[in-house]
């Protein structure tokens, strides 16, 4: 019996490990079509579309300022646009892109731009 | 310093086939229009609604604009003359990712992958309107609601275009400058039916499940002062 729950504690890890792992990838698929375009491909802010914006796109890399917003804070930027949470209406809101599950696939990739050492 | 990801290489190689596939227009064997549109258009453009799971991956691989509701966004006369002279719609390509490459000075497009479009006859770019122009699915989306252009003020228009609604992040209202993301809407106007328009602002989404643009929940009068503004812009 105590095997048999070990086991399955395994597992359930195993699996949400490997959930995590793919949302971050399909979050990092979402960020690229729907975000480089003003964040930069590496999301430093450097996207296409900044030359010509007068203010500034998010550096999503810069961890200081990245790691003083919840998750929650996040999805609702993303989610509402920058107007909900007090910034420029140039941060659109992505509400009719990406359903709630996506917006968080992309919160969690942003994570990993924002605060993962491994790169 | 250019930093090519392998992406953007195999993207290169396509663009480089899609030229050359471009320099012979149109199929000399096939015989009506509508066959040598089937043949030589459907390698960029969408001809027919296809209804995948994976719509994302759809939209990315994209390379040119979906023409099975041309009649029901296109106006017929630009058509006609843009296939007899194209000019870029889109500054960065129909995605702009796949034409980014990352420099010291910010990401730009590069310009080199971009496919250029062919350019047609008289006579073709006249048959191939013709029938572009029974393509008409989706004409239920289209605006119902009554639009006449109001009188504007071009200042506050471009204003409200830029600063208060931050369209010109991603699309231009002017040659070289504003966005390369997004189509460019200096011609707008002459390009787009009004009730394609007025129904794409409110909701890209019924057009494209995934449209690039957001939707700004604008009520018509917003819609409707953008519009406005295009027309200016193309007068
Ligand atoms: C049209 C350009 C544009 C696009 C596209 C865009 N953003 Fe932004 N974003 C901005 C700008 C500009 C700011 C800075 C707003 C400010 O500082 O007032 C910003 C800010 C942000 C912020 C920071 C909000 C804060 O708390 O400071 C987050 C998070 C963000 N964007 C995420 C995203 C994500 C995720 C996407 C894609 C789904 C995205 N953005 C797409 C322009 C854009």
């Amino acid at each position: 019996m105590k095997i048999h729950t070990a086991l399955i504690t395994i597992m359930l890890g195993l699996s949400a490990v490997s959930a995590g792992a793919k949302d971050v990838e399909y979050g990092k698929q979402l960020y690229e079509a729907n975000c480089s375009q003003c964040h930069g491909m590496e999301g430093d802010g450097y996207g296409v579309n900044a030359e010509d914006m007068d203010v500034m796109p998010k550096d999503h890399t810069d961890t200081e300022e990245m790691i003083s917003r919840t998750d929650a804070d996040l999805f609702k930027a993303i989610k509402f646009g920058g107007k909900a949470v007090n910034k420029s209406v140039l941060m659109p809101n992505w509400d009719k892109n990406m359903n709630d599950d996506e917006i968080h696939a992309v919160v969690a990739y942003l994570r990993v731009l924002c605060c993962s050492n491994e790169e | 310093m250019k930093k090519m990801t392998p992406q953007h290489r195999h993207k290169l190689a396509t663009g480089a086939l899609m030229l050359a596939m471009a320099s012979s227009v149109f199929s000399a064997n096939a015989t009506g229009i509508k066959e040598k549109i089937q043949q030589d258009c459907a390698g960029c453009h969408a001809l027919h609604e296809e209804k995948k799971d994976d719509q994302l991956t759809q939209r990315i691989n994209r390379k040119g604009p979906p023409l099975y509701y041309a009649a029901s966004k296109y106006q017929k006369e630009w058509m006609q003359n843009w296939l007899q002279d194209p000019q870029r719609i889109r500054p960065g390509g129909d995605y702009f990712a796949n034409h980014t490459v990352v420099t010291d000075e910010g990401d730009v497009i590069d310009d080199a992958t971009l496919l250029k479009h062919p350019r047609l006859s008289a006579a073709d770019a006249k048959s191939a309107t013709a029938y572009l122009m029974t393509l008409d699915s989706k004409k239920e989306l289209l605006d119902k609601q009554a639009y006449s252009a109001k009188k504007t003020s071009r200042r506050m228009a471009a204003m409200n275009f830029s600063k208060f609604k931050g369209c010109q992040a991603c699309h231009r209202d002017e040659e070289d400058y504003g966005g390369v993301s997004g189509p460019e809407l200096y011609t707008a106007h002459q390009r787009l039916r009004p009730e394609f328009i007025a129904s794409y602002i409110r909701d890209p989404q019924q057009w494209e499940p995934r449209s690039l643009m957001p939707n700004r929940h604008l009520p018509d009068k917003e819609i409707h002062k953008l519009m406005d503004y295009f027309k200016i812009l193309g007068e």
